[in-house]
């Protein structure tokens, strides 16, 4: 349809630099420039590094998601940013671009939140989401449990990691393991051809006084290593794909269960699944099973739109633009802690004179291309 | 020819108009820990002033660097992210340029230093305001005092360690003003000024981890 808004969203809160464009909950272009490689010898994203790509990469990006979309900038109805949370330095950068190209077009500008966005990717795959919604999210940095009445104005925090992220948890592993860096891919290779119940590792947070919707991964990632190394001191081969099935299958077992629970006692008839770790094969097939088994909806995006991208970011934008939410200042700035519960961050005062011209003019002044 | 020009490689946020003869408007405001917040409105309050609006800029200048790392990627992806808007070209210029530009300086040789944090300075030397003698750097201030002993310096860099530069005066940052007439300058000379690249100057601080830790007790 024509006339949902078109809005494209800048992400670079970690190591992606990613410019997406969507026409209301229709994908048009999702372009990702990955700094991964350069991360890998480091074992995990060094924040300098990441800075440092998104610049270089920010302007192609943009240029590659217009030519994928087939639009012009001057048909864009706003642009989306991450705003936050997510590391300062990287965050910085996509928020600077978003800023100047909002305002060099004349369109308003919405610093949006990211774990907003991971849960509101899921209208591009499965419609718009529905009122009120589960969402489970889990990457290298983040593990929450999260319901949203209305992605734009409600997400309330149910549940999260007390230590570790569940992705830093794989990352951690596969370096024990000496399968290099990002760790939850190859964990899950390995774990195909492993036995899951070959060795019980600890559920963490699981006991009846423990708080039912929050997660730990840190006694786990322990016992694991532990596991490993007693194996290697007593000159035994590690079985990997035995211990990446079993590790997995700890993570997964409490990341679905506690999701499912939630969704039980607050009467929730709808899961989604989002953040890189989503694309776990087993994490899929358990939540699958396990959501069939309560009555529950499962929307777990394809893997591309689970991991961070610039395509999530324009949807929850263009959900903004369509509920009518206020536009951003000028002064947004990237903050590193934005709290889940903003879901975006509202302009505080007045438009400033030069960009309300420019904006009702909506970018078709001379000059432009 | 309209120039904007903004810089944020040191502890100001500065934005000047250009206008190939002259600076029409200029801002400066130093607040080294809030680049992303100031320099958008201040391009448009600069704008404002001079009664434009930013699709009536030619051309961007933007400084270089060197600078400390996060604040100088607000200015650098701003000037980008206008050059690709607008579809103008925007023109890097060497942060410690401008000041050495600022300073105003015809018969040197002098040394124009900014803080680069960490107990270091940025700094460069310049035989004229115009004529830069050596690359950029980065050091501890007592490990080049033999070079630059004697010499006229300038810039927060030299003010900040008179041990080291004894005859340091202002300007004490370096203003968009002067990149752009430096810039308007060398452009009006026929001179390419070249695409902005930052000049970090430091590799990042990044560690590839030593061996994996073992947990179990010995
Ligand atoms: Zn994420």
């Amino acid at each position: 349809m024509a006339d949902e808004p078109l809005v494209l969203g800048i992400e670079t809160s970690c190591d992606e630099t990613g410019v997406g464009i969507v026409r209301g909950t229709t994908l048009l272009a999702d372009a990702v420039a990955s700094s991964v490689d350069e991360h890998a010898r480091f074992g995990g994203v060094v924040p300098e590094v990441a800075s440092r790509a998104h610049l270089e990469a920010m302007v192609p990006t943009i240029d590659r998601a217009l030519k994928e979309a087939g639009v012009t900038a001057k048909d864009l109805d706003g642009i989306a940013v991450t705003a936050g949370p997510g590391l300062a330095g990287a965050l910085l950068v996509g928020v600077s671009a978003a800023k100047a190209y909002a305002y060099a077009l004349g369109k308003p500008l919405y610093g949006v939140n990211h774990l907003a966005s991971h849960i509101c990717v899921d209208q591009l795959e499965h419609g718009a989401l529905p009122e009120p919604t589960m969402a489970l999210l889990v990457s290298g940095g983040h593990s929450s449990l999260l319901l949203s009445g209305d992605i734009t104005s409600d997400v309330r925090p149910m549940g999260a990691t007390i230590d570790d992220a569940a992705g830093e948890a794989f990352d951690k592993i596969a370096r024990v393991l000496n399968l290099g860096f990002p760790g939850g891919p190859v964990i899950d290779r390995y774990a195909r051809e492993g036995d899951p119940n070959s060795i019980a590792f600890p559920r963490g947070l699981t006991g009846p006084r423990d708080p039912a919707y929050d997660f730990s991964f840190s006694g786990l990632k322990t016992a694991v290593a532990r596991w490993i190394e007693a194996k290697r001191a007593a000159g035994e081969e590690v079985p990997v794909r035995d211990v990446a099935a079993s590790f997995q299958e700890a993570v997964v077992d409490v990341l679905t269960r506690k999701a499912v629970r939630a969704c039980k006692d607050e009467g929730v008839d709808h899961l989604m699944i989002g953040g890189g770790v989503a694309a776990n094969s087993r994490l899929r097939e358990l939540a699958r099973h396990r959501c069939e088994a309560a009555g529950i909806e499962l929307r777990v995006p394809r893997p591309k739109l689970c991991t961070d991208n610039g395509a999530m970011v324009a949807a929850l934008g263009a959900e903004m633009v369509a509920r009518n939410r206020p536009a951003s200042s000028w002064d947004l700035s990237a903050d590193s802690s934005l709290p889940v519960t903003d879901p975006h961050v509202p302009g505080h005062d007045h438009v400033h004179e030069v960009s309300k011209e420019t904006a009702s003019d909506n970018g078709s002044a001379a000059g432009y291309p | 020819m309209l120039l904007l020009a903004l810089d944020t490689a040191t502890p100001a946020v500065t934005v000047a108009l250009h206008d190939g003869t002259d600076v029409i408007v200029s801002s400066s405001q130093v607040d080294a820990r809030r680049h992303g917040e100031l320099l958008l409105p201040a391009v448009d309050r600069v704008l404002a002033e001079a009664g434009l609006k930013l699709d009536a800029v030619t051309g961007v200048v933007v400084g270089t660097g060197p600078g400390p790392y996060t604040g100088l990627r607000v200015g650098l992806m701003t000037a980008d992210t206008f050059g690709l808007a607008l579809g103008v070209p925007v023109h890097g210029v060497c942060t410690l340029d401008g000041l050495a530009y600022a300073a105003d300086i015809d018969k040197g040789p002098f040394v124009v230093a900014t803080d680069a944090r960490r107990k270091e300075v940025y700094w460069a030397t310049y035989a004229d305001s115009r004529t830069r003698l050596t690359d950029p750097a980065v050091d501890r201030p007592a490990d080049i005092a033999e070079r630059v002993a004697g010499l006229p310096a300038v810039g927060a860099g030299a003010l900040l360690y008179p041990d080291t530069f004894p005859k340091a005066h202002e300007p004490e940052h370096v203003s968009a003003a002067a990149l752009a007439a430096l810039a308007a300058e060398r452009l009006a000379a026929g001179e390419e000024l070249p695409a902005p690249r930052p000049l970090y100057l430091r590799r990042p601080d990044a560690q590839v981890p030593k061996n994996y830790k073992v947990v179990t007790p010995k």
